[in-house]
């Protein structure tokens, strides 16, 4: 006779009580690297055996950045309309609503002020996992929003993007925000107000081509895509496999594009080192 | 060139033709039929264009006969100088500039040039301008402050190149910079989009103080197409893709995301570039006089506050 008798056969369980592993307990890097996330957490995101940059968000970027984890968020709960009643396989209000849920994020980027090493900075940090970190409305009001601040208060402004351009769903209206966002830049400009631009794994489309591009500083993690088409659409439209490294933050800083890459464990130390020279 | 839904036009105009040829031919009176039938198309052509399609607005945004920035240009101008080059790379032939005048006033004049013939499409790219073109356009434009001359600019394109050497030199840059750099110009800039008005591209040169949409034209953040393949997955939805993203003139002054709609003739601009022509050099000559009224300072403040209104979010 066997030791255990399996009286009941398949699987009980039902699937709302079914138990996963805890997710992301280990994280696997592209090149194979295995590392447990509180190692992970502790060395801002980046896997120490081969340097390579794990995608984080807003709440990761704030924790990093600003001292204590302590900072003032602006527009918490700034939301998206839905101007166009726009609708493709789902609608785009109920596409919204499931993102807020999944995420628990209220659109692609979060705005704050707070201390950086003692110094004043205001961040704005685009969030990729909601709705691919795309640029609508509320992206486009809270940077603005977040630029007023940093003129209001002489702030130097530091915009974190990570996005695959603008929102379609918001068509026209995304398509203004690149306006938008330009010209608050440009009102930053005249004031002589310090604006770094951090480009971070993805940044294309529309948000290339307004806010991340125009930094009197533009600085990249390493490894990140960057460019204004997209790599499929290129590839299509010459007809040919893009070279090694096409659009990596290399390629965009040996191009001039780029004022240097930084690794994410020296950012707020580069950072501040940077603003005391401008400041001194 | 005959788009599928002005077939129905196009057959009574062939049979009007007929009729025209075998009353002269035959010399017989048929004066009465062929007013009749003239009656028929008018009616059928305008109720035709009155109720089209967003999709059918965009192919007529793109119908081969249509007027490019060049076409208008000379119209409108009696001198007309071409200016090339971005004093860095080359002279990118998909964005065309120069300085003309309307009734005695210089204007600088930059647009997106599309060609007539395939080697003309070639050299001009279809209209997709590369980072060149976009810099070539910012030079204009501070050529045009620097001696107090108002710009124009007439939009036409399906987009910013996608190119690899467009990467290479910094697209998104380039048209990044020019955004920036035409909020704070201190002459008038008056922009109209003739054509498509695809995203970016489109926008690059369309910051202004007044910006117009002839009345069978397109602007958006993307094309019908592109938008199809991405949201839907396939090439085959960009006729819902064109109602989905209200690109028409009509739905862009409704969201208060352009200024005004510049009527066209039945049929489309191409049915009548003169007509065209004097109504849009009407449309700027309007413009110019109510803009000649502010302060640089003034006309700046508003051109900014003006975008930085458009967006539609809850708090």
């Amino acid at each position: 006779m066997a030791w255990f008798k399996r009286t009941d056969k398949g699987i009980k369980t039902s699937t709302a009580e079914k138990k996963d592993t805890p997710d992301g307990l280990w994280f696997k890097t592209p090149n194979g690297n295995i590392i447990h996330t509180r190692e992970l957490k502790n060395n801002a995101y980046v896997c120490p055996d081969d340097d390579f940059h794990v995608k984080i968000g807003s709440k990761e970027y704030f924790e990093i950045l600003f001292d204590n984890n302590k900072f003032t968020e602006l527009d918490k709960d700034m939301k998206s309309g839905d101007p166009l009643k726009f609708s493709d396989t789902k609608p785009y209000s109920s596409r919204i609503t499931e993102t807020i849920k999944k995420s628990e994020l209220n659109d692609a980027v979060r705005t704050a002020h707070g201390k950086m090493n003692g110094l004043e900075i205001v961040v704005a940090c685009m969030d990729f996992n909601f709705i691919g970190g795309s640029m609508g409305s509320v992206v486009g009001e809270k940077i603005s929003r977040a630029i007023d601040y940093s003129l209001k208060n002489k702030v130097p402004f530091l915009m974190i993007s990570k996005s695959g351009g603008a929102r379609m769903m918001e068509a026209g209206f995304s398509l203004m925000q690149m306006a938008k966002t330009s010209a608050k830049l440009a009102l930053l400009d005249q004031a002589g107000i310090p604006y770094i631009s951090l480009l971070t794994d993805p940044t294309t489309g529309g948000v290339t081509a307004s806010y991340a591009m125009l930094g009197d500083f533009n600085i990249a993690e390493p490894g990140a895509l960057i460019g204004f088409a997209g790599p499929r659409v290129i590839r299509e439209t010459i007809g040919k496999d893009l070279p090694k490294g096409f659009q990596s933050s290399e390629f965009v800083l040996e191009h001039g594009f780029l004022d240097f890459i930084i690794d994410r464990r020296q950012l707020k130390s580069r950072l501040t080192t940077l603003l005391n020279l401008l400041n001194n | 060139m005959v788009l599928e839904f002005e077939k129905p036009i196009a057959d009574l105009e062939q049979k009007l033709q007929e009729m025209k040829d075998l009353a002269k031919g035959r010399n017989i009176d048929l004066s009465s039929d062929i007013e009749s039938l003239e009656e028929k198309i008018l009616a059928l052509k305008k109720e035709t264009f009155e109720n089209l399609t967003r999709w059918q607005r965009v192919q007529l945004s793109r119908h081969a006969d249509r007027p490019y920035a060049l076409d208008y240009i000379y119209e409108i101008t009696n001198d007309f100088i071409e200016l090339h080059g971005d004093r860095t790379v080359k002279d990118d032939k998909a964005m065309v500039g120069g300085l003309g005048d309307i009734d005695g006033r210089t204007v600088m004049f930059i647009g997106q040039q599309k060609g007539r013939n395939t080697k003309q499409r070639q050299e001009r790219n279809f209209g997709m301008a590369n980072p060149e073109g976009y810099r070539k356009a910012l030079r204009l434009m501070k050529m045009a402050e620097k001696f107090g001359k108002p710009i124009v600019t007439l939009i036409d394109t399906p987009g910013a190149f996608p190119g690899l050497e467009a990467e290479e030199r910094g697209q998104g840059e380039a048209i990044a910079r020019n955004l920036k750099e035409m909020f704070m110009l201190k002459v008038p800039v008056i922009c109209i989009i003739i054509g498509e008005g695809a995203s970016g591209g489109a926008l690059g040169i369309a910051i202004g103080d007044r910006v117009f949409m002839l009345e069978n034209t397109w602007y958006s953040v993307i094309s019908p197409e592109s938008c199809s393949s991405i949201l839907w997955r396939s090439w085959d939805y960009k006729e819902q893709a064109a109602e989905a993203l209200k690109l028409t003139a009509k739905d862009m002054k409704q969201n208060g995301l352009i200024d005004e709609i510049i009527p066209e003739p039945l049929g489309g601009a191409h049915k009548d570039l003169k007509w065209m022509s004097k109504t849009i050099k009407e449309a700027i000559i309007q413009s110019l006089k109510e803009l000649d009224k502010l302060k640089p300072e003034k006309r700046i403040e508003q051109r900014i506050d003006k975008f930085c209104s458009m967006g539609v979010f809850v708090e």
